[in-house]
């Protein structure tokens, strides 16, 4: 292995001070001259964020040497498995607050930080940004090197990435909770916060590119073309969406470019592609390498991950206008985007078969294997929502669902069903993995957490496909001398039950990540295993496998 | 495989990914500003009153867009339920729009004039007082606080930059303009209409006197919602409409 170059490493370092340095400097002024108190506290941060980042990097300098490139860098990878855990515990718990918030009122406390229109973003940003993207970075960067054979690109950068989304999340819902928002759904963050984050995402396509140029093996392996599809079209959404015109450079407000119907498609332009992009393609990625890698079988079909990954992207980016049926919105938008939706359904489930079908031969793996489980059912949610999905953007059965809970549910089968599933078949994988451990703490508390999720996640939807069925044809029923029949506020009366109901699957679901989280930490402190016999041999760190199969069975 | 070709060079596999991810959204988007026809000529149409987009302001750092829609669809219930369907030219001078995607609670499109000033004092301070059903947070606050107004002029100028037609008469004016609306029967009262046609002038947080407060602005950024365009001269079937 070629040793780093004494130049290399006086660049690296000096580069990676001069930007803290740079940053403080940003900070500091926001800090003393910001026109409102956010902008002076979230100065503040940068400023100590950059400090702290920058005393880390000149008291630890970069060693080089041969011993440095022969090992993947694994510890931006632990940080944000930890933050993943984190940040989903306070995304989940937030979203069952402002569940039971819509049961009992008062629970909004009648305060500006604590009400529903604040919090949700929270909850909103918190599982996707935080929760999902931190697995995303993870699992990204975990299987960008592996697949390559090629530590990862740069060192400090990949640092750089994972502690800069960190403090982007901060920033992001501290602004929330003291009432700074560009009131895009999903697209809160002001326009500074927007910068930051297109920094860092610049940085991280830079960091996962160049993993790509450092690869050994030739071909590029399927995963890493969803993620880097994600990594380039969420730039791309991101910047086109947040465009808008800061009141004032040294003040937090700001004013979206675009008014209107523009800005309405543009907006589910990009609303509808952080789910096609961010919570689809980037874990679609999980999926093809962490179902394989788990059950130890080649992905089904090459021919079909082939045509799945470019129907996928070419569709999903028009599917945006199902958002907005029946509308200001010009027809013939409405139209393209309820055609291109229900085509969608087809690469969706070409996708989920070829994660399904990966079991062939080892399916006896869904019944002693709970990690494996999770991996799988998390797929069949994802078929499920994706013919929900078309479903719903049909322009006649969006003109009941739309506006209604039918959504909120439909969006969370994706998110607790898809997504967090197949995120916590992701951790459960990954933290054995980085941590050198022969298995999990404990496979039965992934039992318990399996069984505690899914059944929180049924409940929820039920309930949200009641409520959300009954408020449409409540909000559309004529009695018998033709008027309507139901005050609006009626139909808010009918949905008590539902939300309490829903707010109880959502708690099971915050119960499951719980204990995620025990077992989790007890595996990275290595407490011993009760269950290490039960625990199939990829549980176990790649470097210790070969220790296992050559204890012969009992 | 002819596929190799992405397989092996991960700026092709970049450029073809660019490639296809682009044309969905060059295809919607792009001729929504080129198309004359997306926004229908109306007469009524003006940007908001400085006192009117405070409250806007209030409404979205509060919030409310994650409950309430703005946009009424043209559906037959929604119409009778809400009234006239809304156009796209009663948000054209919305940075951001706020069509919404839930109703928790119920559009507020063309709420304005719907409620009486009261009930909306009474219905922000706690509205199970007015709604007993109702699950919306209560907002005692925006009455306690003063309002902000002291950069109304940065924010009209950003707003100018986006593209909204306020003028430099209006811009200069900004702050006297937000004390008119709540100064009923004045000479700047009289001014303020005429830069802000159908403009409603009233103490609107019905507390007598003094400064103009959240409450002021919130409620008459609701008792102005949908009553601009006026619909006696709007024809959907007109030759410079869609």
């Amino acid at each position: 292995m070629k040793a780093t170059s004494e130049e290399v490493i006086a660049l690296s370092g000096a580069t990676a001070a001069l930007v803290a340095v740079l940053i403080a400097a940003i900070g500091a002024v926001l800090a003393l001259f910001g026109q409102d108190e956010v902008i002076r506290f979230h100065g503040a941060l940068f400023l100590i964020a950059a400090v702290a980042a920058g005393y880390y990097v000149l008291a630890h300098p970069r060693e080089g040497g041969a011993d440095e490139q022969a090992h993947y860098m694994d510890g931006p990878i632990k940080v944000a498995t930890i933050a993943a855990v984190v940040w989903g515990l306070v995304g989940f718990l937030v979203g069952d607050i402002i569940a039971w918030q819509l049961a009992f009122p008062a629970l909004n406390l009648d305060l500006p930080w604590t009400n529903f229109g604040r919090l949700r973003p929270v909850h909103t940003s918190a599982v996707i940004f935080a929760f999902g993207g931190n697995v995303l970075l993870a699992t990204s960067f975990y299987v960008v090197q592996r697949t390559s054979r090629a530590r990862i690109a740069g060192f400090w950068a990949p640092w750089f990435v994972i502690w800069g989304y960190q403090l982007f999340i901060v920033l992001a819902a501290s602004g929330y909770v003291l009432g700074v928002t560009e009131g895009k759904e999903y697209a809160e963050p002001e326009w500074y916060v927007d910068l930051w984050l297109t920094l860092v995402w610049v940085v991280y396509l830079f960091v996962f590119l160049g993993t790509l140029w450092k690869r050994k093996e030739p071909h590029i392996y399927v995963a890493n073309w969803f993620y880097l599809a994600f990594i380039v079209t969420i730039a791309m959404l991101h910047i086109v969406n947040n465009l808008s015109v800061p009141v004032s450079f040294l003040g937090a407000k700001s004013y979206s470019l675009f008014s209107g119907v523009q800005d309405a498609m543009t907006q589910w332009w990009y609303g509808h592609n952080a789910v096609g992009f961010f919570l689809t393609a980037g874990f679609l990625g999980i999926m093809y390498y962490f179902i394989p890698k788990r059950v130890e079988r080649p992905v089904y079909s090459y021919r079909l991950s082939i045509i799945h990954f470019w129907s996928l992207i070419f569709l999903y980016i028009w599917a945006g206008p199902h958002h907005l049926h029946y509308t200001a919105l010009p027809e013939w938008a409405q139209t393209l985007g309820m055609t291109f939706s229900i085509m969608l359904w087809m690469p969706s489930w070409g996708g989920m078969i070829n994660g399904l079908m990966t079991l062939s031969g080892a399916w006896d793996r869904l019944r002693t294997d709970p990690v494996v489980r999770l991996l799988v059912v998390s797929v069949a949610f994802y078929g499920m929502s994706t013919f929900e999905g078309p479903l719903m953007s049909i322009k006649s059965v969006n003109s009941l669902s739309h506006y209604t809970d039918w959504t909120i549910g439909h969006v969370h089968s994706g998110a607790l069903g898809w997504v967090g599933m197949v995120s916590f078949g992701a951790i459960y994988c990954l933290v054995p993995w980085l941590w050198k451990r022969r298995g999990l703490y404990s496979l039965k508390l992934v039992e318990w957490h399996f069984w505690t999720a899914t059944i929180g996640i049924v409940l929820y939807i039920s309930a949200m496909w009641v409520s959300g069925i009954t408020q449409g044809l409540m909000w559309r029923a004529y009695d018998n001398l033709g008027f309507l029949k139901y005050s609006f506020v009626e139909t808010v009366e009918a949905m008590h039950w539902p939300y309490i109901i829903r707010a109880t699957g959502g708690l099971m679901f915050v119960v499951g990540g719980v204990l995620m989280a025990i077992n989790v930490w007890r595996t990275i402190r290595g407490e011993t295993s009760s269950d290490i016999a039960d625990q199939p041999a990829s549980a176990a760190a790649p470097e210790l496998r070969h220790a296992i199969a050559a204890t012969p069975a009992e | 495989m002819k596929h190799d070709i992405f397989e092996k060079n991960s700026l092709i596999l970049l450029i073809g990914i660019l490639i296809v991810v682009s044309i969905g959204g060059l295809v919607e988007i792009a001729p929504l500003f080129l198309l004359s026809s997306t926004i229908e000529k109306v007469q009524g149409m003006r940007p908001y009153s400085p006192l009117e987009l405070a409250g806007r302001d209030i409404y979205i750092r509060e919030g409310c867009y994650n409950c309430h829609s703005q946009m009424i669809r043209s559906l037959r219930d929604e119409v009778e339920r809400y009234g006239h369907y809304s156009l796209a030219a009663e948000s054209m001078y919305d940075h951001p729009f706020q069509w919404g995607s839930k109703r928790t609670g119920p559009d507020l499109a063309r709420v304005g004039g719907k409620y009486s000033d009261n009930w909306h004092v009474d219905h922000m301070r706690d509205p199970r007082s007015v709604v007993p059903e109702s699950v919306m947070p209560g907002y005692p606050f925006l009455a306690k606080r003063k309002l902000d107004f002291s950069d109304m002029g940065a924010r009209m100028k950003a707003l100018r930059v986006a593209g909204v037609p306020y003028t430099d008469e209006m811009i200069e004016k900004s702050q006297e303009d937000v004390v008119a609306q709540i100064s009923p029967d004045s000479a700047e009262a009289k001014a303020l209409l005429e830069r802000y046609p159908k403009a409603q002038v009233r103490k609107f947080d019905r507390a007598p006197g003094g400064d103009p407060t959240e409450l002021d602005a919130m409620i008459a950024y609701l008792q102005m919602l949908g009553t601009l365009v006026d619909f006696t001269k709007f024809d959907a079937a007109g030759p410079n409409l869609r």
